[in-house]
């Protein structure tokens, strides 16, 4: 990876990216757990096709870490056999695009096995898988499907926004007995995006999130993080979106409150709550297309539990409803201009 | 460059193509005559070393493993050479299957249950296998495979009160009867889905092989469902790591009311399957416990010694509908289970113990008698704890237990929306 590694800024904490971060997570709990399994395409020998569990097979071996088959259906129905048996497998889908042949396993499987049995087989999976757009990776390599697991009983959904982040939460996703289906925002991988595409890309180097321990620690699923306080508006974001949504309010001056949501499954309510009722104004901001997108599924809980504190409709800045384009990716991409757009209007109603 | 019109010119004298749709021999009314059904002599097919390399016995995967001849002998090299105690043990685990089906067939007719799956004249297939596998082997079945459970021991009264979903239900009444799941007598959490075992199965005798142990596992799916993606997902995982499973594929030549051509019968068998992933297949008389045994014997053993997966295809007939919500006299002749050319795996395994001089009629009435008493005490049993549809069986709020390990807020609510709602209504089954 391309990112500059600074020093240390204590004795345990490095300068990571988002990769190396999530490498981290997989490389301490692996030490700590002999239970727990890394398999996928490509995650073996050559440690990943965007290098997440490089060095891995070397230091775990092959039969804990391991290439397996291009098949998404079998590398989560193995997965689920093997958490039957009693192992923790971290299956890595490629990309969040392929993760189709999948569902089946995941959502008749996986995410009802506790349900079925009575509790006597569990499916202690987190799949890993690069999801999101803004790299120009098309149609098949730019989606955002995590609506499709929030409406699914019994899987959690998990989406970091910084190192910080996504190696806590990782190991509390890999610790939880229960499915996670933990998307990765690969376009802010390597940096943080502020959704100016044409502006030079930036790193973790200088991002507080980016300061990430050496360790052993966890971020709890299903609690949200305030990223920034205010009393204007409340801003719902996760992954890539919340910092975009934060250069949008640094260039504005608006006085929002961003919420960065890391969990969609469980979702923190309280803390969404309590900003909404506070601000009076919600804007809900994803990349996922937006038809019965999770953004849905936020106003409604939003407008059921603060309608009498909201002063505008609630809104939602999202991908359009149609496939990610290639070329005309940053048409789509709900970028600065829509989100400032929306923030003129929510603030003004 | 040729003219567009000369181009339309050419295509206009090639034959139009034709779709084939594949039709079963006999429909509703049809005689039936299965003599093109090829049924080699007992005895006659070869047995390869369980360590040959999957490619010397290609061959087997077209003819069809069989001991039991007609005269009730066990002949040639399948032979498992099993001691009368353990055929007899056979003998009566099938029986019991068998009186089980019979008697839970009739509580859903009566309204006790909503839906029951019987396994009439497919006995052999879990029966033998159960018998030729160790009981610490992990099994995850297809949903007729009731006898792996009844060989293994499991309470006919547990089994009952999950039919039931009655308060003896340790699945709480969350399952569909039939749909087992039973960790302590290796026995996986059946799916309705279709052949989603077969990856676990691999996945799971992979984590048995990476972490040293000596178990295998078994897998069972039916050939309509061979059709599933999963069924190509599992064994080209189960090749590449020679994980140490037995597919089995339950050929009982109707998936509901499609027949086995709708699964590609009509090119190939299913025990063919294999010979594309370098695995080893064999084709078994799956009404011939014998055969049924010695295949798993042969499976198992190739497992244990670390030389790979086998894929063992059990030729068989579904002698009655598919479940208790089918009626298979409205898609295929009536005629056809009586004239099925392999007969009734009892009736042949209860023929080769009498001319063995280890059993006679008298005896075998008496066993029927048993069993039967048996499935009816149980029945008794399971009766006290409750049947479908008499009140509420298990507490409210067990409705929301097991979604995830922990309760999160949204369910919490659900559930207490639930009660509520339950109290408003006034039910005498309201919870208080």
């Amino acid at each position: 990876m391309t990112d500059t590694i600074e020093q240390p800024v204590d004795d345990t904490t490095t300068r990571m990216n988002m990769i190396q971060a999530i490498n981290s997570a997989m490389d301490v709990t692996m030490a700590r757990d002999p239970a727990i399994v890394v398999m996928g395409e490509d995650v073996g020998y050559f440690g990943g096709v965007f290098r997440a569990t490089a060095g891995l097979q070397k230091k775990y071996g092959k039969t804990r870490v391991f290439d397996t088959p291009i098949t998404e259906c079998g590398i989560i129905g193995v997965a689920v056999g093997m958490g039957a048996y009693g192992l923790r497998p971290v299956p890595e889908i490629q990309f969040a695009d392929y993760i189709y042949p999948a569902l089946d396993q995941l959502v008749s499987e996986a995410a009802r096995l506790r349900y079925r049995s009575g509790g006597e087989f569990t499916a202690p999976l987190t799949v890993r898988s690069p999801f999101g757009g803004g790299i120009f990776g098309g149609q098949t390599h730019s989606q955002s499907p995590e609506g499709i697991f929030t409406h699914v009983s019994g899987v959690k959904t998990v989406i970091p926004s910084t190192p910080y982040d996504a190696k806590g939460l990782l190991i509390a996703a890999i610790e939880d007995n229960d499915p996670v289906i933990f998307f990765e925002p690969k376009r802010i991988y390597n940096g943080p995006f502020n959704g100016h595409w044409d502006r030079p890309a930036e790193n973790w180097s200088k991002h507080p999130g980016g300061a990430v321990p050496e360790g052993y620690y966890t971020i709890p699923l299903g609690k949200a993080n305030v990223v920034r306080a205010g009393e204007a508006v409340t801003m719902l974001a996760y992954g890539t979106m919340v910092h975009v949504c934060a250069q949008v309010v640094a260039d504005t001056g608006v006085d929002a409150e961003i919420v960065d949501l890391r969990t969609l499954v469980p979702l923190d309510i309280e803390t969404i709550e309590a900003s909404v009722k506070k601000t009076g104004r919600c804007m809900i901001v994803h990349e996922a297309t937006r038809t019965s997108g999770f953004g849905a599924e936020l106003a409604a809980l939003v407008q059921e539990r603060c309608f009498y504190h909201l002063e505008a409709p609630v809104v939602r800045v999202t991908g359009f409803d149609t496939p990610y384009p290639h070329s005309l990716e940053w048409a789509y991409f709900p970028g600065p201009v829509r989100i400032g757009q929306a923030l003129k209007k929510i603030l003004k109603d | 460059m040729p003219e567009e019109s000369d181009v339309v010119d050419a295509l206009s004298n090639l034959k139009p193509l034709s779709l084939h749709v594949p039709e079963p021999k006999f429909r509703p009314g049809d005689a039936v005559d299965f003599a093109d059904v090829e049924v080699p002599a007992a005895g006659s097919v070869r047995r390869p070393d369980t360590l040959a390399p999957a490619q010397d016995f290609t061959d087997l995967a077209y003819t069809m493993v069989r001991v039991l001849d007609e005269d009730g002998q066990a002949v040639g090299p399948w032979n498992p050479q099993l001691s009368p105690d353990r055929l007899r043990r056979m003998l009566r685990d099938m029986a019991m299957v068998r009186a089980f089906d019979e008697r839970m067939f009739r509580a859903q007719r009566q309204g006790k249950t909503s839906f029951y799956m019987k396994s009439l004249g497919e006995e052999a297939v879990a029966i033998a296998a159960a018998h030729a596998l160790d009981d610490e082997d992990m099994c995850f079945p297809s949903y007729r495979q009731q006898g792996l459970l009844i060989a293994r021991g499991c309470p006919l009264v547990d089994m009952m009160n999950q039919i039931y979903s009655n308060t003896g239900d340790k699945l709480q009444g969350k399952q569909l009867p039939i749909m087992y799941s039973e960790k302590r007598f290796g026995f996986f959490s059946i799916s309705g889905n279709l052949t989603t075992q077969y990856p676990q199965a691999v996945g799971w005798a992979m984590a048995s092989a990476s972490k040293g142990d000596t178990r295998i596992a078994a897998t069972w799916c039916g050939e309509g469902s061979t059709a599933e993606g999963d069924f190509h997902s599992a064994l080209t995982f189960a090749t590449v790591y020679r994980a140490p499973v037995i597919f089995n594929v339950v050929n009982n030549q109707w998936a509901i009311s499609s027949f086995s051509g709708f699964a590609g019968a009509e090119a190939t068998t299913f025990a063919a399957r294999a010979i594309g992933y370098g695995i080893a297949g064999l084709r078994v008389d799956g009404n011939d416990a014998l055969a049924v045994y010695a295949a798993t014997a042969w499976a198992a053993e190739r497992a244990r010694t670390n030389a790979g997966p086998t894929l063992i295809e059990h030729f068989t007939y579904r002698a009655e509908g598919h479940s208790t919500s089918d009626d298979p006299t409205q898609y295929r002749s009536a005629g056809e289970p009586t004239a099925w050319p392999l007969g009734d795996p009892i009736r042949r395994l209860k023929d080769h113990l009498i001319a063995l001089g280890e059993w006679d009629e008298d005896r075998q009435a008496a066993m029927d008698r048993e069993v039967a008493e048996a499935v009816k005490t149980a029945q008794k049993e399971a009766e006290k704890n409750g049947i479908l549809g008499h009140g509420l069986h298990q507490p409210l709020d067990t409705l929301f237990d097991g979604v995830f390990e922990e309760m999160p807020w949204h369910l919490r609510e659900q559930r207490q929306q639930m009660i509520d709602e339950e109290t408003a209504s006034g039910r005498p089954w309201a919870r208080k």
